[in-house]
């Protein structure tokens, strides 16, 4: 329990505050404590540039040249909600792959909740022979670059006829080693006390794990469908390798390759892109900012 | 009892662990095997000839050389930028989470907007190695500044207080104080911030596309060439160059850790 809730803890609450106002509070009111603040906010919306860019962009259209888009902030045109109507209501085109991507990032974020739950429960709870050895191994494949894990991927796809289907993309993801790394750092915050206290009261061990461990971890298990959804969601190099049709391929590979496309169409399936990791950023990044301070700190 | 548990343990954990041999370790060690073989059944035992001659290759040394310079000049700067980002905003002030959401937010926008965008923007220019890294730092700053800050927060503050009455300066109590106590932090963001450097050739390769210009050839576009003619040996080998590289950065990282925690060496 201290583990978990310790680090995270200081963050929230306590340190924040004291040490830095001590150290700089001096300097900073010297030098105008309204410029850094002001600085940041700038620089911070620096980073969002591109996003801001992509947004407003989508709403116009140029008739002529389009060559001429982009190289301004907003394209030599004018406002149009042009490509929204075809992107969304003229052809289903771009929606059925939105849902179909939707679709394949949610079973693979449920597939390695199952997984890294189960996992994560053994690794954290229990004591079981060679437990060390094969948490070390999944440890270890997880640091591995996609580029890496890539050509084993691909060679067992192979043998077992996989390739060229959506299972290719689907169970190495759910299999990731990262779920099961995730949840058993998560699970061993949890005090054992809240274990035992299932115990006595008779729940078997899947009851213990969805209905004391799950809830008990809400943060972590909440960050983890985050991570992996976001993750998948990008996935880019995997359909290249394993599908071969380009009608297969979920929606961010295919917005890599519309370049020949009309561009405001291209910034409204921008936009498309970003709707659902954009939403699930505003909704959680508490979580997971927290969360990756707690992974960090083991 | 015991017996019991060992028994759970295992059937809970089996999912996971059949999983992952199926997926990843056996496959894996299947790999190493074509390394050293040659043909398409790997019956052809040939030792280390196939690493000498890809390794050998100049397209391998380009993408190799590519990535190294990309990670030389990227690395350093990510963590001298969010160092001193985190220090901005350890102090709070009015907009400082916003700034710190603006941050985190890129590492969730999909490669493919982000690339999307900048190529409308090149508007077919050629994109170069600073172009790569500026991505590579956009993309990643947000989660080490999350850890700096975190190692911020973990330093007392009286040491600040001690350190200013005994009369040192701001500069003084930053090379005294923060940065040895932050160490431990800033060496794991290092580590993170290698195995992210190796997530950017996503972007990298999204941009270039199949042909990229010379400058910037990456493993990846050398590794999807090689998918292409399924040249399994090529494909093998520079996989697991690949992990020997993190391999070996990790064990030295991690040798000069212990090595420095033993001689207890800091002086203050």
């Amino acid at each position: 329990m201290n583990k978990r809730v310790k680090p995270g803890g200081t963050v929230k609450s306590g340190g924040a505050v004291e040490p830095g106002g001590t150290v700089k509070s001096d300097g900073a009111v010297k030098s105008g404590s309204v410029a850094k603040p002001l600085l940041m906010i700038i620089l911070g919306i620096v980073v969002l540039f591109p996003v801001l860019f992509t947004f407003v962009n989508s709403f116009f259209v140029t008739e002529l040249g389009e060559q001429l888009a982009g190289q301004n902030f907003v394209s030599a045109g004018h406002f149009s909600l042009m490509a929204y109507y075809k992107v969304f209501l003229a052809t289903p085109n771009y929606l059925l792959k939105f849902w179909k991507s939707i679709g394949l990032c949610s079973v693979i974020a449920a597939g390695q909740l199952a997984v890294g739950c189960l996992a994560g429960m053994a690794f954290a709870k229990y004591r079981f022979r060679g437990k060390q050895v094969w948490f070390a191994l999944m440890v270890l494949f997880m640091i591995l670059p996609v580029q890496a894990a890539l050509v084993p991927n691909y060679l067992i796809l192979s043998r077992l006829g996989l390739l060229g289907s959506y299972w290719a993309l689907i169970l190495p993801a759910v299999f990731s080693p990262f779920s099961t790394f995730l949840m058993t750092l998560v699970f061993q915050g949890i005090p054992m006390e809240l274990l035992e206290a299932a115990r006595l009261d008779g729940a078997g061990t899947l009851r213990t794990l969805v209905s004391v461990l799950v809830p008990a971890a809400k943060p972590g298990v909440a960050c983890l469908v985050v991570l992996v959804f976001v993750d998948n969601w990008n996935m880019v190099e995997q359909p290249m390798v394993f599908l071969d049709s380009v009608q297969q391929f979920p929606l961010s590979v295919f917005l890599a390759s519309m370049s020949g496309y009309n561009y405001s169409l291209q910034y409204v399936c921008g936009v498309l892109c970003l709707i659902p990791v954009t939403l699930l950023f505003l909704f959680f990044n508490e979580e997971l900012s927290e969360e990756i301070v707690v992974t960090a700190m083991k | 009892m015991t017996r019991r548990e060992n028994r759970v343990g295992y059937l809970l954990a089996l999912p996971a662990i059949l999983g992952f041999l199926v997926f990843y370790g056996l496959p894996f060690v299947l790999a190493v095997w074509n390394s050293f073989t040659l043909g398409a059944g790997g019956t052809l035992f040939i030792g280390l000839e196939n690493y000498r001659r890809i390794w050998g290759n100049t397209l391998f040394q380009l993408a190799a050389g590519n990535t190294a310079l990309f990670m030389g000049t990227g690395i350093p700067a990510i963590l001298v930028l969010s160092l001193l980002f985190a220090l901005l905003l350890h102090k709070k002030f009015k907009g400082s989470r916003f700034v710190k959401l603006a941050f985190l937010f890129p590492m969730v926008v999909p490669a493919a907007a982000t690339v999307m965008t900048l190529r409308i923007y090149l508007n077919g220019r050629t994109p170069g190695m600073a172009l790569l890294v500026v991505l590579y730092i956009w993309k990643n700053i947000g989660f080490d500044i999350v850890l700096l800050l975190a190692g911020l927060t973990m330093i007392p503050g009286e040491y600040y207080e001690s350190a200013r009455l005994d009369g040192a300066g701001r500069w003084q109590s930053f090379c005294y104080i923060t940065l040895p106590l932050l160490l431990p932090m800033l060496f794991l963001t290092f580590i993170i911030s290698v195995l992210n450097a190796f997530k950017s050739f996503r972007e990298a390769f999204l941009l270039a596309g199949e042909q990229p210009a010379d400058n910037i050839y990456m493993l990846q576009h050398f590794m999807n060439s090689n998918f292409q003619n399924l040249n399994y040996p090529r494909l093998c080998v520079a996989a697991i160059s690949c992990f020997l590289v993190i391999f070996v950065i990790l064990a030295v990282m991690y040798g000069g850790w212990r090595l420095r925690e033993k001689g207890g060496g800091r002086n203050e």
